[in-house]
C-alpha cells in the first residue's frame, strides 16, 4: 500500500489497485456513498417548502439565458483588467522582494521600505485603496494625470495591493532556494545580481508557482471591485440585470463565468508543475 | 602578477562564527602547481579555511594572498577574485533548473561575456575530456553523484581558474563512485593545476599530494610531504588521528 | 493499467452530478409561494390588517436616507445617516406617515428598519410590511414583489458641473459623445442605455454619493438621476458647482415610485384604497409641492 504522501501520484493511487478486488470494490462504495449522499442532500433542498421561492429567485431559467450575453460581453473588462494588472505585478512584485532581501546595514533603508510597503498593502482593505486612487487621486487635479481613467486607478489599486502579496510568495521561493546554490554561482564569479537572476529567481519562480497562481485566481475575483469606479465589468452587469428583474438569477450567470474562468487557470498551475517536475526530478519520465 | 612563486598565502588567518573560533591562526603556503593536501577530523576548519580563502567567508584577522595579491584587503573586487578560483562543493551544488551545458556555459557567458557558440564549444571538449559529452542536456538530478561531481568540477575549470579548491569532493559519494571522481582530480594534477585539496581519501592523498597538513581544531599541527606526515608523524594527536583512519581500513 | 469500468468513474460522477443539478434547475418564474395569505382580509380594518407584527406598521428604507425624500437630519442617538425616517420629513417619510394615519395607526406604531436594494426582492419572508426607496414600478419586476400604485412620477434630469461643454447640450442627439453616469438598480440607468444611447459606455455607481464622486473628480461628465434629486444634488451642491443641465421627456408612461410589498401581499390593498384617498383630497400634490423642488428645467429632446 503506497503511504507517500507525494500529490502527483494520486492517480497512479488509483492505478495501484488494479486486479486486487478490494480496492476497485472500495472505489465503488466511495463514489456510490458520495452520489447517495449528494442525492440526499438535493433531495433536502428540493422538497423544502420554501424551493419554490428560491428556485424562482435565483435559478429562473429565461432571465439566466437573457442576461447571459450581456454579462458574458463585460466579463471581457474583467479579463482585460487581470490580465494587465498581472503583468504588472509579476514584474512589481519581484522588485519588492529583491529590495526586501538586500543584505548588509547600508541597504537598511530600501529593506525597510519594502517591509513596509508590503505591510501596508496587505493590511489596507483592497476596496479602501481602489476608492482613495479611483475617488481621491483625480480630485487633487494635477494636470499631468488628466488622462488617467477610473479603469487605470482601479487597475492600478490592484497592481498596488497585489504585488505586495505576490512579493511575499517570491520571497518565501528566494528564501526557500538553500544557500549553497547562492554560494557556488558567487563562487564562479557571478556578481550578486547576475547570482539573482540566473540561478536564485528561477528556482524560486518554479517553487512557488501554485501560491501565485493561487493570488492570480484571487485577482480575477477582485477585478469587480473596479467597478465600484464606474466602469460595468462581469458582476456589476449582473448586478444590473438583477436591479433590474429584482430577481437573483443573473448572480448566478456571473459566477458561472468566473468559475468557468478558474478551472484552466487551476490546471494551468497542475500543468507547470507536473512539467517542472518532470524534468528536473530523478524518477521522471526518462 | 609578480607571485614570487607562490599561488596562495594564509597568514595568520583567524576566523569566529560569534563565540566560537574555527581558525586560530592558520599559516598556509601553497606553490604554483603544487597540489596541497588537507586532512583533519571533521569540524577541524577545512571547510571554513576553503571559503576564506575564496572569500566567501570574511576572515577576523590575517591576510591571504592570491598570486602575490592580498586579497582580504577592503576594496578587494570579490568578484574578480572568484573568477580565478574555481571551487568544488561536497554536495555538487549545481544548478539543479540548468541542463549540464548550461550549467558549465553559465559563467563563462555572463561572467567573461563568452558568445554562446564559443562557451558551448568549450564546454562540450571539457565534458568530452571527462567522459560526459553525452549528457549535456541532462538535468543535474537525472545523473549519478559521482556524475554530478565530475560536471561540477567542469563548471569550475570552464572559468580556467589558476587555482582549485576541492571540499572534500567524494565524501558524499557512494563507494562505486569516487574512483571516477578522483582520476578526474589526478588528471587535473598532472596537468600541473594548483590545487588546495580538503580530503579524507588518505591513499589518495598519499598518492597525488605535494604536501599535506593536518588540521585540529582550526590550528595546523604539522605539515610536510606525504610520506612524511604519513609515515612519521611528528605530533601524538597526527599520529592518533591517522592511527584510527588506518584501524578504519582507510590507509 | 487501470481496470475498464473504472476508467469511466470521473465521466459518470460528473454526469450524475449534472443530472442532480439539472433535476433542480429550470422553469420561468411563476408566482412564488408567498408567507401571506391572498385570499383574505378583502377588509381594511386595522386590526385585520396582515402585518409582519400585530399592532405596528413596520416600513423599510435604505440607510443613508437622502433628500428631498427623507429630511430632518438626524436626531441623537439615530443610527440612520443623512436623515432619520421617523422624522416625518422629506416627501417618502411624509408620504408614508400620510399612508399609516390612512390605515388608522399613530406615527408612535410606526418602525423603521433598513432594507437595502439588494434585499427588497430576496425570496421568503420581509421583517417589514412596505418599502420606501425611490423604486421604480416596471412590469418584470412586479414579477417577484408587489407594487403598489404610484405615489410619485418623475422624469430623468442630467447633472453637470457649470461651463464644461456638456452643459451646452440641447438635445438628446448632443450628448451622444460625453460619459454618462448613474447609480446602480436605476431606472436612470436604463434611460441612458436605451434612450440616449451614448457612443461612451455609461458608468454605474453603487449609491448617490460615488455617482456625485464621478462627476467631482471627472471620471463622468454628466449625471442622469431623477429630477427632484438633480435639484438636491445641484441646489445642496452635493457636488459643487453643478447644474441641471435640463430634463428628459418620460419614456412611455414615466417613472413611477411604489411602494415595494412582498409578492401576494394584501396589504397592498389596503394602502392602494389610502393612496387613493391621498390623491382624492390632494394630500399627494400637497406634500410635493413642500418637499419637492417646482423649479424648472429645459427639457431636451
Amino acid at each position: 500500500m503506497t503511504t507517500d504522501a507525494d500529490p502527483g501520484r494520486g492517480s497512479r493511487i488509483l492505478g495501484d489497485l488494479k486486479g486486487s478486488g478490494g480496492g476497485q470494490r472500495s472505489v465503488w462504495i466511495a463514489l456510490a456513498s458520495t452520489l447517495v449522499f449528494a442525492g440526499i442532500l438535493v433531495a433536502l433542498i428540493v422538497t423544502s417548502p420554501g424551493w419554490p421561492a428560491v428556485k424562482a429567485s435565483f435559478f429562473n431559467r429565461k432571465i439566466f439565458f437573457d442576461s447571459l450575453p450581456e454579462i458574458a460581453h463585460a466579463f471581457l473588462l474583467n479579463i482585460r483588467i487581470f490580465l494587465t494588472a498581472e503583468v504588472f505585478i509579476l514584474v512589481f512584485a519581484l522588485l519588492i522582494a529583491v529590495l526586501r532581501g538586500l543584505p548588509g546595514p547600508v541597504f537598511f533603508p530600501i529593506r525597510g521600505l519594502a517591509i513596509a510597503y508590503t505591510d501596508f498593502f496587505r493590511g489596507v482593505p483592497t476596496i479602501l485603496v481602489v476608492y482613495i486612487l479611483g475617488f481621491g487621486a483625480p480630485a487633487l487635479q494635477l494636470s499631468w494625470l488628466e488622462w488617467a481613467t477610473p479603469l487605470f486607478w482601479g487597475t492600478l489599486a490592484l497592481v498596488l495591493v497585489y504585488s505586495a502579496y505576490v512579493a511575499e510568495v517570491y520571497r518565501a521561493g528566494i528564501e526557500s532556494v538553500h544557500t549553497s546554490q547562492e554560494a557556488a554561482a558567487r563562487s564562479l564569479g557571478l556578481s550578486r545580481l547576475k547570482t539573482l537572476r540566473y540561478v536564485i529567481v528561477p528556482q524560486a519562480v518554479r517553487r512557488v508557482i501554485p501560491p501565485l497562481l493561487n493570488d492570480f485566481i484571487g485577482l480575477t475575483k477582485d477585478t469587480a471591485l473596479v467597478a465600484f469606479l464606474g466602469p460595468v465589468e462581469a458582476f456589476r452587469q449582473s448586478q444590473i440585470d438583477v436591479a433590474a428583474t429584482f430577481n437573483y438569477t443573473p448572480y448566478m450567470c456571473a459566477a458561472l463565468l468566473f468559475v468557468l474562468l478558474t478551472i484552466p487557470l487551476a490546471r494551468l498551475t497542475d500543468w507547470l508543475v507536473a512539467r517542472e517536475r518532470k524534468r528536473q526530478l530523478a524518477g521522471g519520465a526518462r | 602578477m609578480s607571485s614570487n612563486g607562490r599561488a596562495l598565502q594564509l597568514e595568520a588567518v583567524r576566523k569566529s562564527f560569534g563565540e566560537h573560533e574555527v581558525l586560530k591562526g592558520v599559516d598556509l603556503d601553497v606553490g604554483e602547481h603544487e597540489v596541497f593536501c588537507l586532512i583533519g577530523a571533521s569540524g577541524s576548519g577545512k571547510s571554513t579555511l576553503l571559503r576564506c580563502v575564496n572569500l566567501l567567508e570574511p576572515v577576523n584577522s590575517g591576510r591571504i594572498l592570491l598570486h602575490g595579491e592580498e586579497i582580504t584587503r577592503r576594496d578587494v573586487d570579490v568578484n574578480r577574485v572568484r573568477r580565478g578560483i574555481g571551487i568544488v562543493f561536497q554536495a555538487y551544488n549545481l544548478f539543479p533548473h540548468m541542463s549540464v551545458l548550461r550549467n558549465v556555459t553559465l559563467a563563462p557567458r555572463k561572467v567573461l561575456g563568452k558568445p554562446g557558440a564559443e562557451a558551448n564549444a568549450e564546454a562540450i571538449a571539457l565534458l568530452e575530456r571527462f567522459g560526459l559529452a553525452d549528457k549535456r542536456d541532462e538535468f543535474p538530478d537525472r545523473l549519478s553523484g559521482g556524475q554530478q561531481q565530475r560536471v561540477a568540477i567542469v563548471r569550475a575549470l570552464a572559468m580556467q581558474p589558476d587555482l582549485m579548491l576541492l571540499d572534500e569532493v567524494t565524501s558524499a559519494l557512494d563507494p562505486e563512485l569516487v574512483a571516477e571522481v578522483l582520476s578526474v582530480i589526478r588528471e587535473l594534477a598532472e596537468g600541473g593545476m594548483t590545487m588546495l585539496i580538503a580530503t579524507h581519501e588518505m591513499t589518495f592523498a598519499r598518492d597525488i599530494a605535494n604536501k599535506v597538513c593536518f588540521l585540529d581544531e582550526g590550528r595546523i599541527l604539522e605539515q610536510g610531504p606525504p610520506e612524511k606526515i604519513f609515515g612519521d608523524p611528528e605530533e601524538p594527536r597526527t599520529r592518533q588521528f591517522l592511527g584510527r583512519i588506518v584501524e578504519a581500513g582507510r590507509l | 493499467m487501470r481496470p475498464r469500468p473504472l476508467r469511466w468513474l470521473p465521466v459518470a460522477t460528473l454526469v450524475a452530478l449534472l443530472a442532480v443539478v439539472a433535476a433542480g434547475c429550470g422553469g420561468s418564474s411563476s408566482s412564488s409561494a408567498s408567507s401571506t395569505s391572498t385570499a383574505a382580509a378583502a377588509s381594511c380594518v386595522k386590526s385585520q390588517l396582515n402585518l409582519v407584527k400585530k399592532g405596528q406598521l413596520t416600513l423599510a428604507t435604505d440607510n443613508p436616507a437622502y433628500p428631498p425624500w427623507f429630511g430632518g437630519g438626524t436626531p441623537k442617538g439615530s443610527t440612520w445617516k443623512f436623515n432619520d425616517p421617523s422624522t416625518q420629513k422629506g416627501y417618502e417619510s411624509a408620504v408614508a406617515y400620510a399612508i399609516v394615519k390612512q390605515l388608522g395607526f399613530t406615527p408612535s406604531q410606526v418602525k423603521w428598519v433598513v432594507a437595502s436594494f439588494d434585499q427588497l426582492f430576496k425570496p421568503g419572508p420581509r421583517n417589514y410590511d412596505f418599502d420606501v426607496n425611490q423604486v421604480s414600478v416596471t412590469p418584470q419586476r412586479a414579477k417577484s414583489v408587489s407594487f403598489s400604485n404610484s405615489y410619485y412620477n418623475t422624469n430623468q434630469a442630467l447633472v453637470a458641473i457649470k461651463g464644461t461643454p456638456i452643459t451646452k447640450a440641447k438635445t438628446i442627439a448632443d450628448l451622444k459623445p460625453y460619459k454618462l453616469g448613474a447609480q446602480i438598480g436605476t431606472t436612470s440607468y436604463d434611460y441612458i442605455v436605451k434612450h440616449i444611447k451614448p457612443d461612451k459606455q455609461p458608468a454605474v455607481y453603487n449609491n448617490s454619493n460615488d455617482v456625485n464622486s464621478g462627476l467631482k473628480t471627472g471620471g463622468i461628465d454628466g449625471i442622469v438621476v431623477d429630477l427632484p434629486t438633480a435639484f438636491i444634488i445641484t441646489g445642496a451642491e452635493e457636488v459643487p458647482n453643478s447644474v441641471v443641465v435640463g430634463r428628459f421627456p418620460a419614456l412611455g408612461s414615466g417613472d413611477h415610485f411604489g411602494a415595494v410589498f412582498a409578492k401576494g401581499n394584501s396589504l397592498v390593498k389596503c394602502v392602494n384604497q389610502a393612496l387613493a384617498t391621498l390623491k382624492a383630497n390632494g394630500t399627494l400634490t400637497q406634500l410635493q409641492n413642500k418637499w419637492i423642488s417646482n423649479a424648472g428645467a429645459p427639457v431636451l429632446k
